[in-house]
C-alpha cells in the first residue's frame, strides 16, 4: 500500500478526450465533422482556391453553363460561381459565428450571474429576457436592416441579440439546480471565491448543453440569414450562400444550376450542424451506458462474476412459453400463505445475456407470521418484494422458479413474467404494500381522506358514505389523534411519521391476508420508526396478517420478525427463527453484518476491520471468498443496484 | 492538550420568514458547546433538531444572527471569505450525502487538489500529499484519474474524507457522514475515522441521529431537540444512563438486536412514556 504506484499517464487523457472519441465512433458524427471541416477548409482557403475574385464579372458570358474556364459557370453578372461559393462560405460562416459569439457573449454570463446570486439581478434580466422573447424578430430584423444598412454582420449581431435568450434561461436552469449542491458548499468551506467556484464548479455542469445549443444555432442563424438575403435584403456587393441563393431564383428559367449550389451548400452545412449536435448528445448520453457497461465486464471478471451470472438467456426464456391452464401447486404446500422456491429474476441485456439479481430464492410465509428479509443495498430483497407483488419493471424476466399464494400460482412454473392478470384480483385486496418513503407514495394533488376512501370504494365495492366511516375508523386505529383534520388534509400537511400512518391505514383497511412492507421505517427518525414498528405489531397482532418486512436494520428484525431471511446479492445466504440467526448465525455473512452492529460494542475501538480496505480488483474475488465485505465488494453491490434503477427506469 | 479549540456560545440562527413581514424563523436558540483539541463531540438530535444548522453556522454556510463562534482563539462567528479561506486550513468537513458532495465532472485528483492549490501549494508538493491522501484513507494510487460515479458510496465517502484532511485541518464537522452507506460500509468508515484521529489528532464534531453510532466515536455528547441542547456530557454517560427524558426516548427507541432485549427495552419505553403522558396530566391538572 505504501508503495508508491507508478501512475499511468495516459489514464487521465484518457478520460477527457472519451467524449471527442465517442463522437468519432459514431458514424453520423464522423460524416457530419467531415462536412463541417470540408467547409471551414474551404472557406479558410477561399483567396487560394478561388479562380477569381468573388465581384469580378465577365460581362459577355453570363449564366454560363458549368465545365471549360468556370467550373461551376457563370451567374446573371458573369461572375465565376465557384469563386462566389468559396467567398459565401467565408462570410455565412463568419457571421453564424459572430451571431452565437454574440448570443453565448450574453446569455451565459447573465445566466450564470442570475443563476448563481439571484435577487434583483435575475429578476431584473429575467423581465428584460421574457421581453426580447415576446419581440417579433423577423420584423427587428427587417427595421434593423432599414436603419442600419444592409450588412450581414449587423443583421446577425442582432439576431444573436434576439436569440441570447435561450442561453441565458439554459444557464439559469443548469446553475440553478446545483447552486445548493454540497460540493459547491465545501468549496465555499476551502475559501474558494465566488468567481473560482463559478469557474470550476458550475460552468461544467452547462457545458454540455451549450455545445449542442450552440451547433443547432449556427444552422439556425445561417438559415435566418439566407432567408433574408434570399428576399432580396442582403448586400448585394458581399457574396454570401443567401444572395447566391437569390440570384440563382430570379434566373430559375434561364440557369436552374445556378439555384443548385448555394442551396446543397446551406443544406449540408445546416445538416452537418444539426447531426453533429446530436452526436454530442448522444456521446454524453452513451458517455454513461458506456461506463457501466464497462464496470459490469470488469465484475465478471472478479468475484462478482456470480452477481453477473450470465444464464444463457435469449433462446432459453423463448421456449418457456406462458402455459393457458394454471398447474395446481405442489402438494403439501397449499396451506403456506406465501411460497417463493427458487425464484430468479434477470434483466435481459442489449448482448443477450441476462444480468440475474436474483437468484434460486425460497422461502415462505404462513399466516399471521412476520418474515423478514435482510440485506444491504444490491441484495435483491427489493427485487424479490417486488417480484411478489407484481410490481417489477417491464424489463425484468422472471427466469426461473415458482411464487403461489394461497395455493395459487401467482408466477408459475415457466412463466416469464409475473401475470398481472393474477395479481390485480389480489394486489390491494389480499396482498397490501407499505413503502419507503411515505411521502412519495401520497399523490400530492389529492387529499388524505380521498386517497383512503378510493381504493376502498373499488376493491371493497363500498359506498362513499360507508368507506369515509371506515376510512376515519383507520386513522384513529393507527393512533392519528385528529382524524378528521389528517382526512381533510393534503399529504404535504402532515408530518412523515403521520404520512407512514395514513399509509399503513391504507394497507390494511382492505384485509389483506399478506403485507409487504418494504424499508418501512428507514426515511423515519427514531423516536417515529419506534412509534411505526409499535403500530405495525399491534396491527399485525390484530388482524393475524402475514407481513414480509423488508429491511436492513437488524434492530427492526429483533422487534417485529419471527423468522429471518439473510440475502446477499442476489441469494439467500441463511434463513432460519430469529433468535438462532441473530443469537448463533451460521453464515459468514450474517456474522459479518451482525458484527458491523454498533450497539454493545467497546467505543472508540475499530471493528476489528482496521487494515486498508482492499483497494483493487484482484483482491476482490478472495475477499468475497472469505466474506470480508470490503468496500469494493459494496461497489458490486452498489452497481448492481444502481443497474437495477436504471433498468427500472 | 486538552487545550480548547472551539467554543460556541449562546448562537442563534434565524433564518427569514416566508412571506411579508413573516417572523423569522429560529433554528438555533442559543446553543452552547465546546471541544478540546483531539477530541470528538458528538451531535445527536432528530430531523429538524437543528443539528446540522449547527455544524453550517460553524462553517459559514448558515447566517449567524446571535452568539460567538471561537476557534482556536479567534471569533470566527462572522468571518470573511478572506478569513474563510484561512481559516479552511484548520477547519474542515465531510458532508452526509457522498453522491453530491464530490463534483462529478472532475477527477478524484482535481477535487483532492483544489484545496491544496487554493492555499498555494506547488503542483509537485500538491501530487505528493495526494498520495498520502489516497493511502492514509485507504484508496487505491490510481483513482487520481477516475471520477466520482466510478465509486460506491463507501469509496466515495472516503474521497470527501481525504479532501477534508488535505491541509491537515484541527476540526473535522462531519455531518452525517455513514448515514447513506450500508452497514458494513458504515462500520468500515467509522474505522476510518478512529484511526485518522488516533494518528493525527484532529477533532471531530461529530453530527448524526444515530445514538449508536455517536456513541462509539464521541468523547462527549450533546442531544439537541428543537434548536436547543438538553443534555450534555460524557459520552458514556449521556448514552447508557440519560437524563433528559428526550434523551432517554431516544436511547429507548432505537432498537437493538436481539428480540428479547428489544421486548425489554420496549416495556421500558412504553412506560417510560405512560409516565411522561401520566406527568402531563398531573401538571394539567
Amino acid at each position: 500500500m505504501t508503495q508508491p504506484v507508478d501512475i499511468d499517464p495516459r489514464a487521465g487523457a484518457m478520460v477527457r478526450s472519451s467524449l471527442v472519441k465517442r463522437i468519432f465512433t459514431n458514424p453520423l458524427g464522423i460524416i457530419a465533422v467531415a462536412i463541417l471541416a470540408i467547409m471551414i477548409l474551404a472557406a479558410t482557403f477561399a483567396a487560394l482556391l478561388a479562380p477569381f475574385d468573388q465581384n469580378f464579372a465577365d460581362i459577355g458570358n453570363t449564366l454560363a453553363a458549368p465545365g471549360g474556364e468556370h467550373l461551376l459557370g457563370t451567374d446573371s453578372a458573369g461572375r465565376d460561381v465557384w469563386s462566389r461559393l468559396l467567398y459565401g462560405a467565408q462570410l455565412t460562416l463568419l457571421s453564424a459565428l459572430l451571431c452565437a459569439a454574440v448570443a453565448i457573449g450574453i446569455g451565459l454570463p447573465a445566466g450564470l450571474i442570475a443563476g448563481y446570486y439571484g435577487g434583483p439581478f435575475d429578476t431584473g434580466a429575467s423581465w428584460f429576457t421574457n421581453l426580447l422573447m415576446s419581440l417579433p424578430g423577423i420584423i427587428v430584423l427587417l427595421s434593423a436592416r432599414a436603419a442600419l444598412g444592409p450588412s450581414v454582420w449587423i443583421s446577425m449581431i442582432m439576431f444573436g441579440i434576439l436569440i441570447s435568450p435561450g442561453y441565458y434561461r439554459l444557464t439559469r436552469t443548469a446553475v440553478q439546480s446545483v447552486r445548493n449542491e454540497l460540493y459547491v458548499d465545501a468549496a465555499r468551506v476551502a475559501g474558494l471565491g465566488d468567481g473560482r467556484i463559478i469557474t470550476r464548479h458550475i460552468l461544467s455542469v452547462v457545458r454540455a448543453p451549450l455545445i449542442i445549443q450552440t451547433a443547432m444555432v449556427l444552422g439556425v442563424a445561417i438559415a435566418v440569414q439566407s432567408g433574408l438575403e434570399f428576399l432580396g435584403l442582403g448586400n448585394p456587393a458581399e457574396a454570401t450562400w443567401g444572395v447566391m441563393l437569390s440570384d440563382g431564383f430570379r434566373n430559375v428559367y434561364l440557369s436552374p444550376q445556378l439555384f443548385v449550389w448555394p442551396v446543397l451548400a446551406i443544406g449540408l452545412t445546416i445538416g452537418a450542424l444539426v447531426l453533429l449536435g446530436n452526436a454530442v448528445r448522444d456521446a454524453l448520453e452513451d458517455g454513461q451506458k458506456i461506463a457501466k457497461a464497462k464496470r459490469r465486464a470488469t465484475d465478471a471478471t472478479g468475484a462478482v462474476a456470480a452477481v453477473d451470472a450470465r444464464v444463457p438467456a435469449a433462446s432459453d426464456v423463448r421456449t418457456r412459453a406462458v402455459s393457458a391452464a394454471l398447474p395446481a401447486v405442489e402438494a403439501g404446500t397449499e396451506h403456506h400463505l406465501l411460497r417463493v422456491s427458487n425464484l430468479g429474476v434477470g434483466y435481459p441485456q442489449a448482448d443477450g445475456s441476462v444480468r440475474s439479481v436474483v437468484r434460486n430464492v425460497s422461502f415462505h410465509v404462513d399466516r399471521g407470521e412476520v418474515v423478514g428479509i435482510v440485506g444491504e443495498s444490491g441484495s435483491g430483497k427489493s427485487q424479490t418484494a417486488f417480484s411478489i407483488l407484481g410490481l417489477l419493471p417491464d424489463t425484468a424476466r422472471i427466469t426461473g422458479g415458482t411464487i403461489q399464494f394461497d395455493g395459487a400460482y401467482t408466477v408459475a412454473p415457466g412463466d416469464e413474467r409475473v401475470s398481472q392478470t393474477r395479481l390485480r384480483a389480489l394486489r390491494g385486496r389480499r396482498i397490501a404494500y407499505i413503502p419507503q418513503e411515505p411521502m412519495s407514495n401520497l399523490d400530492p394533488a389529492y387529499r388524505v381522506g380521498s386517497q383512503l376512501v378510493r381504493p376502498m370504494m373499488l376493491v371493497l365495492g363500498i359506498s362513499r358514505a360507508e368507506a369515509t366511516r371506515r376510512a376515519l375508523d383507520l386513522l384513529e386505529k393507527v393512533g392519528i389523534a385528529d382524524p378528521k383534520r389528517t382526512f381533510d388534509a393534503y399529504p404535504h400537511e402532515i408530518s412523515g411519521g403521520m404520512a407512514q400512518r395514513v399509509l399503513i391505514a391504507g394497507a390494511i383497511s382492505c384485509e389483506p391476508d399478506l403485507i409487504i412492507a418494504d424499508e418501512p421505517t428507514t426515511a423515519l427518525d427514531v423516536t417515529v420508526q419506534a412509534e411505526v414498528l409499535d403500530l405495525l405489531r399491534d396491527m399485525q397482532k390484530e388482524l393475524g396478517v402475514g407481513v414480509i418486512l423488508v429491511t436492513h436494520n437488524f434492530g427492526v428484525v429483533a422487534d417485529l420478525a419471527d423468522r429471518v431471511v439473510v440475502m446477499q446479492h442476489g441469494s439467500v445466504v441463511e434463513a432460519g427463527q430469529v433468535r438462532d440467526i441473530l443469537r448463533d448465525p451460521r453464515d459468514v455473512y450474517t456474522r459479518t453484518l451482525l458484527d458491523s452492529m454498533l450497539e454493545g460494542k467497546e467505543p472508540m475501538t475499530t471493528l476489528g476491520s482496521s487494515a486498508p480496505a482492499a483497494p483493487v480488483v484482484p483482491t476482490l474475488a478472495d475477499a468475497a471468498r472469505v466474506g470480508l465485505i470490503t468496500d469494493v465488494a459494496a461497489t458490486a453491490s452498489t452497481e448492481t443496484n444502481e443497474a437495477i434503477e436504471e433498468v427500472a427506469r | 492538550m486538552n487545550e480548547r479549540l472551539l467554543s460556541v456560545d449562546d448562537l442563534v440562527v434565524e433564518y427569514p420568514g416566508k412571506g411579508f413581514r413573516a417572523e423569522p424563523f429560529r433554528a438555533l436558540k442559543g446553543v452552547s458547546i465546546a471541544i478540546d483539541q483531539g477530541r470528538t463531540l458528538g451531535l445527536v438530535g432528530e430531523s429538524g433538531s437543528g443539528k446540522t444548522t449547527l455544524g453550517r453556522a460553524l462553517l459559514g454556510l448558515a447566517p449567524v444572527s446571535g452568539g460567538t463562534v471561537t476557534f482556536d482563539g479567534r471569533d470566527i462567528s462572522h468571518a470573511s471569505r478572506r478569513q474563510r479561506r484561512e481559516l479552511s486550513r484548520d477547519l474542515q468537513v465531510v458532508f452526509q450525502d457522498p453522491y453530491t458532495s464530490l463534483n462529478p465532472a472532475m477527477e478524484v485528483g482535481d477535487i483532492l487538489a483544489e484545496p491544496l492549490t487554493i492555499q498555494g501549494t506547488s503542483a509537485t508538493a500538491a501530487n505528493q500529499r495526494i498520495r498520502e491522501l489516497l493511502d492514509r484513507v485507504g484508496l487505491p494510487q490510481d483513482s487520481v484519474h477516475r471520477r466520482p460515479r466510478e465509486f460506491s458510496g463507501g469509496q466515495r465517502q472516503r474521497v470527501a474524507i481525504a479532501r477534508a484532511l488535505a491541509l491537515k485541518p484541527k476540526l473535522i464537522v462531519c455531518d452525517e457522514p455513514v448515514s447513506a452507506l450500508d452497514l458494513t460500509t458504515q462500520a468500515r468508515v467509522l474505522d476510518l475515522f478512529l484511526e485518522i484521529q488516533r494518528d493525527t489528532g484532529v477533532a471531530y464534531l461529530f453530527i448524526s441521529h444515530d445514538l449508536d453510532v455517536v456513541r462509539h466515536i464521541s468523547h462527549d455528547v450533546a442531544v439537541m431537540y428543537r434548536g436547543d441542547i438538553v443534555e450534555q456530557g460524557r459520552a458514556e454517560l449521556v448514552t447508557r444512563t440519560p437524563e433528559h427524558p428526550y434523551t432517554q426516548r431516544l436511547l429507548l427507541a432505537s432498537p437493538v438486536p436481539d428480540p428479547d432485549r428489544q421486548a425489554e427495552r420496549r416495556r421500558n419505553r412504553r412506560r417510560l412514556l405512560d409516565a411522561e403522558a401520566a406527568d402531563l396530566s398531573a401538571s394539567a391538572a
